[in-house]
């Protein structure tokens, strides 16, 4: 039992440092910052809440266990809003997708929006 | 504190060459990241691969007690975005005002 649990573990911690791996790829790759935050709020935050469930299983201890439980939360509640407030800040002051976007439903709006 | 042994012990220790190059990965971005925002994304990304950094060395050394480490860095990690996006937004006004102040000025793409 403890041997199956090890390799689960195993399993989970290396899968979610690979989805981190193509986070990080994604953010050196894509051509534009809009692309690159899609890449970087997805796949980071699934890499390392993956991690921390990996880590979740391995201490046997409940204080453990709620603090991992914790921190998955708390990165799964943080990290769109922040994405979304600097993407819209972003685009308030001026840096336009790249010219392969082919949808920009903001391009009419954003003469009258104030934030 | 034991270390782990056998194949989680290997587990770990890929993981953590896989995090280390995820890490250089995204300092790359910061390095050349054409604009502000790009920059403070990749920041971002970097608070995310460090709490993955410390779940890895909790899980290998059995040093838990940086978990509460990693939940801080994340309260900081959101608080310091949210603080550069209002950045961003707030010289976005600044240019706006100045426009105002000189009408002629040619109105384009804002540089960093």
């Amino acid at each position: 039992m403890t041997e199956l649990l090890n390799i689960l573990v195993g399993l989970l911690v290396i899968v979610g440092a690979l989805f981190t791996l193509f986070a990080a790829m994604g953010v050196l790759r894509f051509p534009d910052l809009y692309s690159r935050m899609h890449a970087a709020s997805k796949a980071g935050v699934f890499g390392s809440g993956l991690i921390l469930v990996g880590l979740a299983l391995f201490a046997q201890d409940h204080a453990i266990v709620a603090r991992a439980i914790l921190a998955i939360l708390f990165l799964i509640l943080t990290t769109p809003i922040s994405a979304h407030l600097l993407a819209k800040a972003a685009y308030a002051a001026g840096h336009r997708p790249w010219e392969g976007t082919v949808c920009d439903e903001m391009k009419d709006a954003d003469q009258n929006a104030k934030l | 504190m034991t270390d782990v042994t056998g194949f989680l012990a290997v587990a770990t220790l890929i993981s953590l060459g896989i995090l280390s190059l995820a890490f250089l990965l995204t300092v790359l971005r910061v390095i050349l990241g054409p604009g502000l925002p790009d920059r403070v994304l990749a920041l971002d990304m970097l608070v995310a691969i460090a709490i993955g950094f410390i779940a890895v060395i909790g899980v290998r050394t059995g040093f838990t007690i940086y978990l509460d480490i990693a939940i801080a860095l994340g309260l900081v990690g959101f608080l310091t975005t949210v603080a550069f996006a209002r950045f961003i937004l707030s010289r976005r006004y600044q240019q706006e005002y100045s426009e105002n102040l000189s009408p002629a000025s040619e109105k384009g793409e804002l540089h960093d």
